[in-house]
């Protein structure tokens, strides 16, 4: 069976400084796979590499998704194939309206698919449903996207988007940052909906705290820019108690 | 050998001075209104067509842009009336009192005249001149070169007066259309007098063929007078390779309300220049515009704003989206007279380029005499955010139509200065052909 996500020995760099170095990291289907580590190990870069932000040189390795080169792909190729990367800090877009924003990556991706696109009323319907779900004012789609939201909002409007949107394998980082204890279990409960058996999450964070309420199949531990240990749910507890310092040592 | 450096004269300046004094005879008006033609083309010759050494034409040197004098454009024919019944299109389907300028010239049997609510009148500004009216001269804009030009050579257009207290409920559409294939030149002058606590909306619309090197200088002269309210919204059509010179003047009463609104996408050289006086006080002006530039485009959009009366508030915001070759100009001088005191005046302009060729020239200028006034200015010019982008295509939505967003959302600021919904759907319209036109 091909994996969902094949990464293999990738190397990046931005601006001349190598972050990633030899990862490897394989997720199938259905798996929920967490990756820790301190601060520049090098967390953001991969969920960055992977959704093919600009500015990132890819200096070795491969990576594929459902058998497929991802890095030779643009960044919307890559979401309408289904890869979403929930952001750390999701931007402020002044201008435009979320609803707006919404329908159009939605018909964008279904377009590139060579599915038929969904009219007005069909998606603001979907949307409604789901904003429910997730507790999001109505009022709040109206809104130009992310501008003056909340941090709690921003994170539950990525939420938002990442049911909307469907996608195979969900890259989450950094969700729990800025968010208070009942703003993270909303968000949790969003993204639990979405686990499925065809459907594979990488979640990134820095505390075990999101692991309570998102539980993983697999932990990893990242540091220096490549996989350093990895193991079941108790290595996110495990971790907690003794910290990253000994991987740092044994990175170095 | 005489020491003193007279400026050769272009081919253009000698070809607007043969043009005067072949139609000075014809065009309409008495003695006096032939006086005041006669100085206005004085001033002309003086000054002669701006280059970039004058300071109020820095950046758009008609010396250089303009390279002949067209032939006044003939009274329109049939043709003529058939090719212009559908203008103004970008307003189709609202309900819009339609006046027609057809090559220059005000045609009332293509005009929607019925049913004038009482206290408008709509005249041909041939008709006021041919009754000796002194409509011509210009207050704000008089020593400017192309507005003397203007007054010069001033045939025809459209007056409008609303009587005082007259709530006009219809919006009057200036329908400017440009026929023919044979490039002329038209110069129009139109004149809308508001009385105190009037209200009306006034839109107006230029267009043309493309292809076709044609000049259009049109002018409009506009009294506010006390408590009146008024919506002006232009769109610069014009076809492709147009000339387009328009001046506006606008003298605004005490606790009136006006807003400007243009719309810039069309012709090859732009240039629109408006001068506002906010004489009484308690009032508030707005003044935005938003140009969407390509190929090698020129558009120069200048306001000189002088407040003359305490307490009044004005704001403007201008922006322009610029690809390829081409460049915005925009200039804007506010000026605050010593008995403006508690002027709250502020002014900003964002250039978005989208190319390495395209270019903004911005020069924002404050003189404020009075010392109790709350004034600012500011620009900014760059290009679409990167950041911005990446995160719309991570969501799946391709580079163009994430441009396409992001200049949206730009413009929509602008856009929505426009107080009338119909007005401000059909303005949103432009802005999404123009930028189909990109993808």
């Amino acid at each position: 069976m091909t994996a969902l996500l094949e990464i293999r020995g990738l190397k990046a760099e931005i601006d001349g400084r190598q972050i990633l170095n030899g990862l490897d990291l394989t997720v199938n289907k259905g798996e929920i796979h967490a990756i820790m580590g301190p601060n520049g190990a090098g967390k953001s870069t991969l969920s960055y590499v992977l959704s093919g932000k600009p500015g990132y040189e890819i200096t070795g390795g491969e990576v594929l998704f459902n058998g497929e080169d991802l890095l030779a792909m643009d960044p919307d190729e890559r979401a309408a194939k289904g890869l979403f990367l929930a952001f750390q800090y999701p931007l402020e877009i002044p201008g435009v309206a979320t609803l707006t924003f919404l329908r159009t990556a939605l018909n964008a991706q279904r377009r590139k698919r060579g599915e038929e696109e969904l009219s007005s009323p069909d998606v603001l319907k979907r949307v409604r449903e789901l904003a429910k779900q997730l507790n999001i004012d109505p009022e709040m789609l109206k809104r130009p996207l992310n501008v003056g939201f909340s941090g709690g909002e921003k994170k539950r409007n990525e939420t938002l988007q990442m049911a909307l949107l469907e996608p195979k394998l969900c890259v989450l980082d950094e969700t729990d940052s800025g968010l208070d204890i009942d703003a993270l279990r909303i968000v949790a409960d969003g993204v639990n909906r979405l686990r499925a058996s065809d459907r594979g999450m990488i979640v990134i964070t820095h505390y075990q705290r999101l692991l309570d309420y998102i539980v993983p199949d697999v932990v990893h531990v990242l540091s220096a820019g490549r996989i350093v240990k990895t193991g079941g749910k108790e290595l996110a507890l495990e971790l907690e108690a003794t910290g990253y310092a000994q991987y740092q040592n044994e990175a170095a | 050998m005489n020491a003193e450096i007279r400026p050769v004269k272009t081919a253009a300046e000698i070809g607007f001075a043969d043009l005067f004094a072949a139609v000075r005879q014809s065009l309409p008006g008495g003695r006096d209104i032939e006086a005041v033609r006669r100085d206005a083309f004085d001033r002309f010759v003086a000054q002669g067509l701006p280059n970039s050494r004058v300071e109020a034409w820095k950046y758009t040197d008609l010396r250089r842009l303009v390279r002949d004098a067209k032939a006044l454009a003939p009274r329109p024919d049939a043709d003529a009336w058939t090719a212009a019944r559908n203008a103004g299109a970008v307003f189709a389907g609202l309900d819009l009192r339609r006046l027609l300028i057809v090559d220059g010239a005000f045609v009332p049997e293509l005009s929607d005249l019925a049913g004038l609510e009482s206290g408008v009148r709509i005249r041909a500004t041939a008709e006021a001149l041919s009754a000796d009216e002194m409509v011509l001269p210009l207050e704000m804009a008089g020593t400017d070169p192309a507005a003397a030009l203007n007054t010069a050579l001033a045939a025809d257009g459209v007056v409008i007066t609303v009587a005082a207290d007259v709530a006009v409920e219809r919006a009057i559409h200036l329908v400017f259309v440009t026929t023919g294939t044979v490039p002329a030149a038209m110069f129009t002058r139109s004149r809308l007098e508001l009385g105190s606590a009037a209200a009306l909306t006034l839109v107006e619309t230029h267009e043309g063929p493309d292809q076709s090197d044609y000049q259009v200088n049109a002018a409009l002269q506009i009294n506010i007078a006390d408590k009146a309210r008024l919506d002006h919204i232009k769109i610069t059509g014009e076809g492709t390779a147009a000339l387009h010179i328009a001046t506006l003047e606008a003298s605004i009463g005490a606790g009136a309300d006006y807003r400007e609104f243009g719309f810039a996408a069309g012709g090859a050289v732009v240039r629109n220049q408006i001068f506002l006086k906010v004489a009484g006080e308690g009032t508030t002006a707005s003044v935005h515009q938003a140009s969407l530039l390509s190929g090698r485009q020129h558009a120069d959009t200048t306001l000189v704003l002088d407040h003359v009366a305490a307490g009044s508030q004005s704001r403007e915001v201008f922006k322009a989206v610029v690809d390829d070759e081409a460049r915005a100009v925009f200039q804007g001088r506010i000026t605050v007279r010593p008995g403006a005191q508690q002027t709250d005046a502020r002014m900003m302009a964002r250039a978005l380029l989208l190319s390495d060729e395209a270019v903004a020239n911005c020069k924002p200028e404050l003189e404020i005499f009075a010392d109790d006034v709350q004034c600012g200015h500011g620009t900014t010019t760059g290009a679409l955010d990167d950041q911005l982008k990446f995160y719309l295509m991570a969501r799946g939505i391709p580079e163009r139509e994430a441009e396409a967003l992001l200049i949206q959302a730009f413009i929509g600021e602008v856009i929505d200065a426009v107080v009338r919904e119909d007005l401000r759907e059909a303005l949103s319209r432009a802005m999404f052909a123009w930028l189909k036109g990109r993808e």
